[in-house]
């Protein structure tokens, strides 16, 4: 007997329910996929970057972004077991007046030679011979010049300090990686023009033969300064990974929700239609369908519409990555990986897993629903009737409770590796628990619920007291995106609610003037510093200065913000107690400091300033939303005492009484070239931050808008199923008088019911989840926190809107079964 | 690697040769800015402070070369050469990279029973103690090589990718000035000159090592030392150099500079008879015609390595120690050119032993 027809084609038969079941596997596939080839492309391309920067490097020396001393540079190349040493000053460059900035590396090209010769520079045909020397002269990887729009021969202006630097376009770079915005100068003409004498950023190391890698370390690193350490070139790519990785581990997730919702839908649509092919399954049992047949068969459903998904899913994830990287970047707009231009590689093996996950998620939906079909005896299954036996009458509420006290424990995990594992356990256990306690809550609300009021009304309550199964196949789906989509919305209203109030914090000052934004060559000089200070209408002037620390091997860099600091630090956005008043400098530090090296106020720490260990202690702890690795705040003077460092980055300036802000402005940026100046009012520095906040967010906008309006799909899906089953009953009831209206209200209020129960489950998981985001998932992955910000209104409204639309959709789906005569309605099973 | 040559032949006119360091080509823009010391005739060499580094002079070279002798008897030649190039880039600038003087240097090892050189170089800024000279005497250093003179005698030091040496050079004697008192013109414009001497008849004791094996060696060499500011007068295409030490204790150094098409543009000898008495030849007593020739399978360039030398009423025969002496270091600092040992013969007698070099026979590793 050919039996795929039978099972197979029922999946035809009821398209509808089908295709919502395969559009939220495609959706669930698609979204993962799409995550993991572009973030894999963009650290693929990060990675072919740095191994080309690395080139054929046994070790690095890295230090503080400001840099280490040029004389390390002589003492490591004279050590026996270095073959050949080559200094690099490595910093981000800015063009003058536009926003671009490129990686500029400051080389000695005899050096270069023996370690790194990729990068040799080329001189443009007809160069002098000393091109690759003068201190002019600029060499441009081919990304970089298409970038910016130059070629050998043309002239870029680069900002050095406050001032605007006309360098020569003399040749490309033919051995940088393609697709990196990469120039290079001659080291000695970077450490003039850019204030860095005595000054290296790195130095590349290649190892003589047969010395061992991990002794030349060791050995070497005991004759480097405190803050300058050494490590293996692959540390930074692995530094690079683990920054972005939790950001995409926090996507993933996220996708691996849809695919969830999926699962679901399989499962109510399976349900239901397992429901409604009961006798033909007896009757298939009865001439002989072994039940483990019959079984397979029915997994075969799901796991076809899982397949068909995962295939659909995975061609979906490629063009979303593409249209991603084309839109977004490599980072997806999160910012890790700017500059590149990453692409998109074709993987097997992963494309395999994730089609494998879309059938995972059909079989995994279709698994019960197929049990309950096999286990029913056939003879009893004959007669006729008996949908409302649908499987999970009451739910499992024990198991239910035993997983929603189980997130509670995982959320005590620790991070492992860097990731929240606990924390999206803990959402796992929630949503799972929250999905068997669902029969309960079904049944206290059909408890609840008066027992009077029109008859549409009591004939719903009575439905959903009576078969809560029926309602519970299609509240599922909605309770899991729903709880999704309010988790996500509680946790981004948090994040940005608490992100606007510590922009407020952050920005008292009236106008901020800095040389040049982010980690590149601006700086404004003791000189510049005074002039700006004499600019009238200027009332009190702070200078912040920005540099790095090295403090462990195989971690990022930590930020050093050396501005003026009040004692009790009462200008920070502090988190908890603080501990002044201590002997030494005091220094404050972010949350990620507390949670990756364990600093604690009152602890007395050893920071390494300007090549030498100082001690100072930790006063406090604060908010810092813009450096996930690590910052460290410490009192301008007390910092210029320290290092002799005087330059500054940029300048928080509170205007006089009565002067007006543009004409300040004005006067401010003159005070340098023009256009190397920027200034920047608090208001607009708010904007653009919120500005990339939303952007950053909005793919999980997007994925959230899309996961509700498949959960509502599943609810229509369902309805029509069921309403298709219920033909009888709808004759029936008409036979004793009730109207069509009062049949379609009668199905606007169990949809509505049903979604209800979907909804609440929904919140109240939601809620759970978003609190699991917020303290775990977020403070592990990110290192920080944030005050829980409930958006109320908007959730309110969500669920209102989507209770009305489930009864609509439930409306809409039962008006074909409506349609037809009710004398045929009831005669046609007779 | 072609894209490493590419750069490296643009620093290529820094790289080997007495020609290719002075030769004609755009000084870079900065450099312009830069006044160069000149070699102006009538100045007097004074010793020991014209055996150290000229660093006001745009260019310079310590140039030892010399034939060996293995405990078996068996023949080498060796070629020691540092150069000293003022850039004319970074004279402003503070950092200690500013690359306002550069130190090449190249070293060979000619051996007849490999049949070819084993050669190797070094090129970098100086600075930071790792590459250097001194002034007052001979010192210049690179990366662990060097040349160095205590008093009268010279120290080489060479470690390359598959030989070594460390020689020591002895001096008998005065300096040999040549040109007049050592201001040497290489056209008949006397702008294009410089400062020149020569160390001859170097008694050589030391060690080299070869395939790992560490072996005494003794000896005679010969060492230029040269510096000026000017180019290379304009239709030079290269240059024919002898140096040699004579068995009776003379020695005798000569060179031309040729035209494209092979005719002398400008010759000049120095010829010392032992008794002593240098003698500085006008180029119309100096004739190199060329006898045999040999063409490198590697480069494809042709090279004479037997030549008649006709030196006042002298006509000397030269024998390459064996043909192939052709230093090709194009996938490194990307200069080409026929250095090696050669035997001088007068009369079908032996009469001494030293060095030819031979540049600009391959057409286009011209720079600039």
């Amino acid at each position: 007997m050919r039996l795929a027809p039978v099972f197979l084609g029922s999946l035809a038969r009821r398209r509808v329910a089908t295709l919502f079941s395969f559009a939220a596997i495609v959706l669930g596939v698609a979204l993962g996929m799409a995550v993991q080839a572009v973030h894999e492309a963009a650290l693929a391309e990060f990675g072919r970057g740095l191994r080309a920067l690395a080139g054929e490097a046994d070790l690095q020396v890295v230090g503080p972004r400001g840099g280490f001393d040029e004389n390390l540079y002589a003492m490591l190349a004279a050590r026996r077991e270095v073959l050949a040493a080559s200094p690099v000053i490595d910093f981000e460059a800015k063009l003058a007046g536009r926003q671009e900035t490129l990686q500029l590396l400051g080389v000695d090209v005899f050096a270069l030679a023996g370690v790194t010769p990729a990068l040799l520079p080329r001189p443009a045909p007809g160069a002098d011979r000393f091109a690759t020397l003068a201190d002019d002269a600029l060499f441009l990887s081919a990304a970089a010049q298409t970038a910016f729009g130059v070629r050998p021969g043309d002239r870029l202006r680069l900002q050095a300090g406050s001032r605007l630097l006309e360098l020569r376009v003399a040749g490309d770079l033919p051995g940088a990686a393609d697709n990196r915005r990469l120039a290079l100068m001659d080291i000695a003409a970077v450490q003039k023009h850019f204030a860095r004498f005595g000054r290296l950023s790195r130095v590349d190391l290649r190892l003589a033969e047969g010395v061992v890698p991990e002794v030349a370390r060791a050995d070497l690193q005991a004759r480097l300064p405190a803050g300058v350490l050494i490590e293996a070139p692959a540390a930074a790519e692995n530094e690079a990974a683990n920054l972005s990785r939790a950001y995409r581990v926090n996507l993933t997730m996220l996708a691996a929700m849809a695919l969830l919702t999926g699962g679901f839908l399989v499962f109510s649509a399976q349900a239901l239609s397992v429901v409604r092919r009961r006798t033909e399954f007896a009757f298939l049992r009865a001439i002989g369908l072994a039940r483990r047949r019959l079984f397979a068969w029915l997994l075969a459903e799901g796991a076809l519409v899982g397949l068909a998904g995962g295939v659909a899913g995975v061609a979906l994830g490629h063009g979303l990555a593409w249209a991603m990287l084309a839109v977004l970047g490599g980072d997806l707009g999160a910012g890790y990986f700017s500059g590149l231009k990453p692409q998109l590689q074709f993987q097997p093996a992963v494309t395999a897993i994730y089609v494998a996950l879309g059938v995972l998620a059909g079989v995994a939906g279709a698994w019960l629903p197929a049990r309950e079909a096999a286990t029913v005896s056939p003879a009893q299954a004959l007669k006729a009737g008996d949908e409302a036996a649908l499987l999970g009458g009451h739910g499992h509420p024990r198991p239910g409770v035993a997983l929603l006290l189980a997130s509670l424990a995982a959320c005590r995990i620790p991070p492992l590796d860097g990731l929240p594992l606990g924390g999206y356990l803990a959402v796992s256990c929630l949503l799972g628990g929250s999905v068997m306690l669902l029969p309960a809550l079904a049944a206290g609300v059909a408890r609840l619920l008066p027992q009077r009021g029109p008859v549409p009304a009591r004939l719903a309550a009575a439905r959903l007291s009576a078969a809560p199964g029926h309602a519970v196949a299609a509240a599922a789906g909605v309770l899991t995106s729903v709880a999704l989509a309010a988790a996500m919305a509680i946790m981004v209203a948090s994040f940005r609610d608490s992100v606007d109030q510590w922009l407020n914090q952050i920005l008292p000052a009236d106008l901020y003037l800095r040389a040049s934004s982010g980690p590149s060559g601006g700086y404004l000089d003791a000189a510049l510093q005074a002039r700006i200070a004499a600019v009238p209408g200027v009332g009190r002037v702070s200078f912040t200065r920005h540099d790095s620390l090295r403090l462990a091997a195989g971690q990022p860099p930590v930020a050093l913000i050396a501005r003026p600091v009040s004692p009790d630090g009462r200008e920070l956005p502090l988190v908890g107690a603080t501990h002044t008043g201590a002997a030494g400098p005091a220094i404050w530090i972010s949350e990620a400091m507390q949670d990756i090296y364990g600093w604690q106020p009152g602890l007395q720490v050893e920071l390494p300033l300007a090549g030498h260990p100082v001690r100072v202690h930790v006063a406090g702890v604060w908010r810092d939303y813009s450096r996930q690795t690590g910052a460290v705040m410490i009192d301008l003077d007390g910092y210029r005492r320290l290092t002799g460092d005087r330059l500054a980055n940029d300048a928080a300036i509170e205007l006089a009484a009565g002067a007006v802000p543009g004409q300040v402005a004005a006067a401010l940026t003159a005070t340098g070239d023009p256009g190397a100046l920027q200034i920047a009012y608090p208001g607009e520095i708010r904007a653009i931050s919120l500005r990339i906040f939303d952007r950053t967010f909005a793919v999980t906008y997007l994925l959230e808008a899309v996961a509700v309006g498949i959960g509502l799909a599943g609810v229509a899906a369902s309805f029509a199923a069921l309403a298709a089953a219920r033909r009888r009953e709808f004759g029936m009831l008409r036979h004793l008088g009730l109207t069509r209206r009062q049949i379609g209200w009668m199905l606007a209020q169990e949809g509505a019911l049903a979604a209800g129960v979907g909804v609440c489950g929904g919140l109240l998981a939601g809620a759970a989840i978003g609190l699991v985001l917020i303290e775990v998932v977020n403070r592990q992955s990110f290192h920080w926190s944030m005050d829980v910000h409930i958006p109320w209104g908007s959730l309110a409204l969500f669920a209102a809107g989507l209770i009305v639309l489930a009864a609509l959709a439930a409306v809409l789906a039962g008006r074909q079964a409506m349609r037809q005569d009710a004398v045929l309605a009831v005669r046609e099973d007779w | 690697m072609i894209d490493r040559r590419a750069f490296l032949l643009t620093l290529a006119g820094l790289s080997a040769l007495r020609v290719d360091a002075c030769r004609a080509a755009p000084a870079a823009e900065t450099a312009k800015a830069v006044e160069f010391a000149a070699v102006r005739p009538g100045h007097t060499l004074v010793f020991p402070f014209d055996h150290g580094a000229h660093p006001d002079f745009r260019t310079e070279w310590w140039y030892a070369t010399g034939w060996l002798r293995l405990p078996d008897g068996s023949p080498l030649g060796f070629q020691s050469t540092f150069f000293r190039v003022r850039s004319g880039v970074g004279e402003d600038n503070p950092s200690a990279f500013a690359p306002r003087q550069l130190i090449l240097a190249h070293a060979a090892i000619a051996d007849p029973r490999l049949g070819r050189l084993r050669h190797d170089q070094r090129m970098t800024r100086s600075g930071f103690g790792r590459a250097g000279f001194a002034t007052g005497h001979t010192a210049v250093w690179i990366d662990g090589w060097r040349f160095e003179q205590d008093d009268e005698r010279y120290l080489a030091e060479v470690r390359g990718h598959d030989f070594a040496y460390a020689l020591s050079l002895v001096a008998e004697g005065p300096p040999l000035l040549n040109g007049v008192a050592g201001f040497s013109t290489k056209a008949a414009d006397a702008r294009h000159a410089s400062y020149y001497y020569s160390r001859p008849q170097l008694a050589v004791s030391g060690t080299v090592t070869l395939d790992g094996r560490l072996q005494t060696v003794t000896g005679t060499a010969w060492l230029d030392h040269e510096w000026s500011s000017e180019l290379l007068p304009a239709g030079a295409q290269g240059w024919d150099w002898i140096g040699l030490n004579l068995d009776d204790g003379g020695a005798l150094m000569a060179f031309r500079l040729r035209r494209q098409d092979g005719e002398a543009l400008w010759s000049a000898a120095t010829l010392r008879p032992a008794a002593g008495g240098a003698q500085a030849l006008a180029p119309a007593d100096i004739a190199f015609a060329a006898l045999r020739r040999w063409r490198s399978s590697r480069t494809g360039i042709t090279y004479p390595v037997e030549w008649r030398v006709r030196i006042g009423a002298r006509d000397i025969h030269l024998r390459a120690l064996f043909d192939d002496q052709e230093l090709d270091s194009r996938r490194s600092t990307g200069a080409v050119y026929w250095e090696g040992a050669v035997r001088a013969e007068e009369n079908g007698q032996e009469i001494g032993r030293g060095y030819l070099e031979m540049t600009g026979y391959g057409d286009k590793i011209s720079i600039g």
